[in-house]
Parts: structure tokens; sequence; C-alpha cells
């Protein structure tokens, strides 16, 4: 841990690895997708709208799985003050807040044809919404504190409390009573057909690889901007 | 103890807070987050007539019954132990069907029966292809019929 938490080895590490995970991300994707929308079959009751699933769930997984990440990077920031913590944090939150939005977006237009509404406020929905929300309160949080050189403290202490709204958004659908369905995929297995199982796994994969590789993007972004800034200064005392 | 280590204990504290803050506000909301009363919980609840309330469970097999009007309907939805009968007047979701979930937007008549002014259907967890769906035909053909539309 500690020896990839040097900026310099990271760096050398990340760029080789950036292409391989956006490609391999960018073809599982599209391969999935398209066999998911034309080669799996009907569902019993919603027909072919099922196959929103296919965005959908990889969307909700990477909005929820970005959150946590963020979390761990904070806590990581703020004990071990290792330097690249702070900026992987700040790095996941536009992707996870893109995805959350996908996710809400997905949701709601699948929600219109089988459930017979885009939008109804129940736990899960609602949780999920929140979770939309605080990514954006963490971008705002992050950014305002960004003039300062120093990546933020206050932003990685957001970050750990948001992450009650985590297990929430997992557990609303057995707590509460929810329009929404409760969970397709558990520990202890699926109630998802193979037919749909498969290809999603493979979209989850791809949609996961594919965030991975902007993540790492957005990362090298930020410390080549860090290093900018440094040499600026630097010129500036001459 | 190192600095560090302050930081790591302070840091499980605050984790450790924040999980028992999160159950604790989650078990109050226990009772008045749920989205719609099931009918065992309508039975307990001691809701007036007239209230407007969410009712959600399963529609009953064999108890929808369509009026001559072509527009009213009645059924009856249950959840494990107890079932409530509901009338309505309107144009039926798509995946309103016999054995699948519904949600209505209502509210409770004097005779106890369950009026509702809108339907939402409720898809359960399970997704099966069509061919392998061993749910009986006529709801099947029920419902691509009106997907198909």
């Amino acid at each position: 841990m500690h020896r990839f938490a040097n900026p310099a080895r990271f760096l050398r590490i990340a760029k080789p690895l950036t292409p391989w995970l956006l490609w391999l991300g960018i073809a599982l994707t599209l391969g999935a997708c398209l066999w998911g929308v034309f080669f799996t079959p009907t569902e019993r009751l919603m027909g072919d709208t099922v196959k929103i699933i296919f965005v959908h769930v990889p969307a909700a997984w990477l909005g929820m799985g970005g959150w946590t990440g963020i979390a761990i990077a904070s806590i990581v920031q703020l004990v071990w003050r290792h330097p690249l913590a702070g900026v992987s944090a700040r790095a996941i939150a536009v992707p996870g807040a893109t995805f959350a939005a996908i996710c809400l977006i997905t949701g709601s237009i699948w929600g219109r044809p089988t459930w017979g509404t885009w939008w109804v406020w129940d736990g899960r929905l609602t949780s999920m919404l929140v979770l939309f929300f605080l990514y954006l309160g963490y971008i705002a949080l992050s950014n305002a504190s960004s003039e300062k050189g120093d990546t933020s403290r206050v932003a990685a202490v957001f970050g750990i409390i948001g992450a009650v709204n985590i297990p929430i958004i997992n557990r609303s659908v057995i707590w509460w009573e929810s329009q929404h369905q409760k969970a397709s995929i558990t520990l202890g297995g699926s109630s998802i057909d193979q037919a749909y199982l498969v290809p999603l796994f493979v979209s989850v994969a791809g949609f996961s690889l594919l965030f991975s590789a902007l993540v790492l993007m957005r990362m090298r972004t930020a410390l080549a901007e860090m290093r900018i800034e440094v040499r600026m200064r630097r010129m500036a005392d001459y | 103890m190192k600095p560090k280590h302050q930081r790591l204990l302070l840091a499980v504290i605050a984790v450790f807070a924040l999980i028992g803050a999160g159950l604790i506000a989650a078990a109050a909301l226990r009772e008045e987050a749920s989205y719609f009363y099931t009918p065992t919980t309508l039975a307990s609840a001691n809701v007036a007539p007239g209230k407007a309330i969410r009712l959600g469970g399963m529609v009953q097999k064999g108890s929808i019954v369509r009026a001559a009007d072509g527009v009213s309907i009645t059924f009856t939805v249950q959840d494990k132990d107890r079932s409530q009968k509901v009338a309505y007047r309107g144009i039926t979701p798509d995946l309103f069907v016999e054995g699948s979930g519904v949600v209505a937007d209502g509210r409770l008549g004097p005779d106890r029966v369950f009026v509702a002014d809108s339907l939402l259907a409720k898809h359960d967890e399970n997704y099966v292809p069509k061919e392998l769906a061993d749910i009986d035909m006529t709801s099947a053909e029920h419902t691509k019929d009106t997907l198909s539309k």
C-alpha cells in the first residue's frame, strides 16, 4: 500500500495501465450492451423493457461503489496522510456522480412502462437521489478548498459522513415497503435468469473498467496540474 | 502513541459512531418510511376511513372482477397473512396482472373496501424469460397483448 502511495511510482504504473483499462472497458461494455439488447429473450412480464438492466445495474453499482471508494480514500487521507488518497477521492467524485445520475435516469425510464410512473418517493429512489446530491455537495466542497493547493480535509470528513447513506440505499428495500423490488442478486444467489445474468456481469465488469480508467485519467490530470502549480510558484519567486 | 495511531483511533471511533447513528435513525424510521401499508399492517394500524394512504401487496389470483362498464374493477390485495378488497375505476397499468404486485393510492371507504384513485404495478425481483415463464398462459398472454399495443 505504502509502495503505491508514491506519486512518481503511481504515475509510472498508471500511464501504461490506463489505455488497457479504457479499451478493454469500452469493448466489454459495448459487447455486453449489444448482447443484452439484441440477443437476450423478452421477459415474461416486462417484455423488452428489461434490457435497461444492462445499464441501470452497473450504473447503480458504480454510483454506490464510487462513494465507498471516496470514503475509504478519505479515511486513508486523514489517518495515514498519503498524498495520493485525497487525489483519488476527488478523482472518483465526478464519474461517481455521473453514474448515480445515469442510474436515476435509466430507472425513471424503466419505471414508466413497468410501474406506470416516472418517479415515486419510496425509500430506494429517495436514498439514491440523496446519494446524487451528496456527490454534488462533495464536488462543490472539494473544489472550493482546492485554491489552497492542499487536498481538503473538510471534503474528506464529508466523504466519510456521506458513506452512511450507502448501507441505507442497500437496505432500503428490506427495511421499508417500497415501490422498488427487493435485491435480485444477493450473497445467497440470484433470482435473475442466466440468459440475463451473464451479459449483466459482463456489462458490470466493462463499466467498472471504464470507471477505473476515468479515475486514473483524472488522477493523472490532477497530479499534472499540481506539478504545474508548483513550477509556476517557483517561477514567480524568481 | 504516535500521532498516526491517534488519528487511526479517532477515525475508527468516528466510523463506529456514524454507523450507530445511522442504525438508530433507520430504526426510528422503520414504520414511517414505508411507502405503503400491506393488508397486515393496515389491519393493525387503525387508519381512519377517508384518510389518504397507499396499499401494496399481491393481486390475489382469480380476484379481478371487471364491471359491465369496462373501467370499474374490484380485486383483492393480499400478503402472507391477510387480504384487503380494493375497488378501482380507470385504466390499469400494463403489468397489473393476477399474482403480481400492485401499489394503490386511495382511501378506506366506510365499508372497509379500499377505494383506489391510482394503481402502480410492482415488479418482483425475479427476471424470467417469457419462454420459461411457468405462470398460467392467460395472464402471460394478457401481458403480451397489452405490451405490444
